[in-house]
């Protein structure tokens, strides 16, 4: 194979990967809990100034030089990511998720004033550079590999947990409260709490990803919170994938990063003017696919499965899922 | 004082109509169709681009080619909802929600790849403001803003008041159920909803655009205020809109006036944030905004 093909299948899987994080996030939020979250770049984001912003070297540029281990950093960036998630949960988790996609919206657009007008801390709109790569001493690919399998790795662990919580009660309550909130409250069960549950771990994922971002691309900057590439993305991967489906979240991620990385390819090629105006109508087709899953095929590519509940001895085998 | 005058009040004024004027559109998208439209943004960005392109063909002004603006802009709005929104009638709201967001991205990728990112203007040229009594500057575009913004405010309020569908919209906002039972027409409230929200939107756009520029991203940096005054004022209440309108256009450019010390009080670079922190503060204390509005 083409050494630079070789090079590009492992950015595109790195990528992809991280895309599969995101949307393992938003499936937490979405798939199971039923919560809009419109402003998954903020939280993107937080994690990748987080990290950024605690692993690299002393500069005068922006604050810094704190030089911590990647794993703390990383740690770090999903407890900021946390704090705030449960904040916004605080004020919105009690009204109907009209109100969540609004004020997640907002916190994604503050996040990025702040960016931008706090230049002491962020460097502002020139962004965060040298950020520091894990294994980037290493030679030639084994560079790129050794990120990529950290985050395959990640991806793989995130999936195992998910599918654990997802067969548990915790996972079981969250689907009821998305069918059928009033029945689970009447069953005495806490809604808010396990909705908050939902809504922190999701944006802590949503974390972790912009923390791999920013050290995967070794530079950040306030248009990494651009509501176009982060949020609407991640919608489409999970809802062309198969909402309330983790295999799902992980297809769609992969499939809609490589369709989205090669359609780029392919226009980079035209003439510049083209090319611009090309760029616009991936977009518009990115958002038509969306609106066709949506009507036509609303379960996406692998559709919910439900786990099977615990047999009966008296009445043999159950019926599940819908 | 003239300079808070000058420069914070009037443009709040400003600011504070042209977001009424979205926001009435909004309520009553939100009152009667139940879900908050994350494309109501960029209508209001279409009808700038439109009223431009309107300029560039027949030269006239753009208050002229305003009600064509409007008109063409309504005419896209009935379209989404017809191929994009009405598919979800009988869904759960939270579908419309996706597809108003995803439809945000697709108007806005449209208008990008038709009429590109580069600013444009829709007057050319600086106009000088007039000088009363040797202080106050009063700019003859934005009296003719907030003298539009006014005239289309008091069209709703007829239009609402005293006929039959405006009153037919209030009683679906109130209550579906018994607006339906009563034989009211549900897809005729529906497109009077779209039609009087898009051609407010619109008009919002290109006011906006008046005072400012027509750009591509100018009706996302409106949907924020937008949703804050909407909130503000009370979900499904136009009166309710056009005070939030008017309270965070003011608070936004009255927050960065020097109100203690020299220093203006608040960043302008945060100006953006007044309408968000608004708004959270409405969430915690009254969710039902000032008008007693809905809350879902």
């Amino acid at each position: 194979m083409d050494y630079g093909i070789f090079l590009y299948v492992i950015s595109l899987l790195t990528m992809g990967g991280i895309y599969a994080i995101l949307a393992l996030g938003l499936n937490i939020q979405w798939g199971f809990t039923g919560l809009f979250n419109a402003g998954i770049a903020g939280f993107y984001a937080i994690g990748a100034y987080v990290s950024a912003i605690l692993t690299t070297a002393p500069t005068a540029r922006h604050l810094g030089g704190y030089e911590m281990p990647y794993p703390v950093a990383w740690i770090a960036s999903m407890v900021v990511a946390g704090i705030i998630a449960w904040g916004v949960g605080k004020i919105c988790l009690r009204l109907r998720s009209d109100y969540l996609a609004i004020a997640t919206i907002g916190i994604a657009e503050i996040f990025r004033l702040i960016l931008k007008n706090e230049t002491w801390a962020t460097n502002g709109p020139r962004g965060v550079s040298m950020v520091p790569k894990p294994f980037e001493s290493l030679p030639g690919p084994w560079n790129q590999l050794a990120f990529l399998a950290i985050v395959l790795i990640t991806v793989a662990l995130i999936y195992l947990a998910l599918e654990k919580a997802r067969k548990a009660p915790w996972g079981r309550v969250m689907t009821a409260i998305r069918e059928n909130e009033p029945a689970v409250r009447a069953a005495g069960k806490n809604v808010e709490r396990f909705r908050m549950e939902g809504f922190v771990f999701g944006s802590m994922l949503m974390a972790l990803a912009g923390a791999y971002t920013a050290h995967y691309l070794k530079f950040i900057d306030p248009n990494a919170t651009d509501p176009l590439a982060a949020t609407f993305l991640v919608w489409v991967m999970l809802i062309v994938g198969g909402s309330a489906n983790n295999k799902g979240a992980i297809l769609g991620a992969f499939l809609i990063w490589t369709i989205w990385s090669a359609t780029e390819i392919l226009t980079s090629r035209l003439p510049d003017e083209l090319a611009i105006r090309t760029a616009y109508v991936r977009m518009f087709l990115i958002g038509l696919l969306l609106q066709i899953v949506l009507q036509k095929f609303p379960q996406g590519i692998l559709p919910e499965q439900r786990p099977k509940p615990p047999a009966r001895p008296a009445t043999g085998p159950v019926e599940t899922g819908d | 004082m003239s300079d808070l005058i000058n420069f914070h009040l009037i443009p709040g004024l400003v600011l504070g109509s042209i977001y009424a004027l979205g926001a009435i559109g909004l309520t009553l998208t939100f009152g009667i169709l139940r879900f908050a439209n994350f494309a109501h943004g960029e209508t209001m960005t279409l009808g700038a681009y439109f009223a431009w392109t309107l300029i560039q063909l027949t030269g006239w002004h753009p208050v002229a080619v305003l009600p064509m603006a409007m008109g063409l802009t309504v005419l896209v709005a009935l379209g989404i909802d017809r191929g994009f929104y009405k598919p979800f009638r009988a869904s759960a709201t939270i579908m419309l929600v996706i597809a108003s967001f995803g439809m945000m991205l697709m108007v806005r990728s449209v208008i990008q790849f038709i009429w590109g990112v580069q600013v444009k203007a829709l007057m050319p040229g600086i106009q000088m403001p007039v000088v009363l009594f040797d202080w106050l500057r009063i700019s003859p575009k934005h009296l003719m803003i907030v003298g539009f913004a006014l005239l289309l405010m008091f069209a709703v309020h007829y239009l609402l008041t005293y006929t039959k569908i405006g009153k037919a919209m209030r009683a679906m906002s109130d209550s579906p159920e018994l607006a339906r039972l009563t034989g009211i027409n549900t897809e005729s409230v529906i497109r009077a909803t779209w039609i009087i929200g898009a051609a407010l939107a619109a008009a919002a756009g290109v006011l906006l655009a008046l005072d400012t520029h027509v750009h591509t991203m100018m009706g996302f940096k409106l949907l924020l205020p937008v949703f804050a005054a909407t909130i503000l004022g009370g979900i499904g209440r136009p009166y309710g809109a056009v005070a939030g309108g008017l309270v965070i256009g003011l608070a936004e450019e009255l927050s960065s006036y020097n109100w203690i010390g020299t220093e203006p009080l608040l960043n302008p670079g945060y100006k953006a944030g007044v309408a968000f922190a608004i708004m959270v503060v409405m969430l915690i204390w009254r969710p039902s905004g000032l008008f007693k509005g809905k809350v879902y």
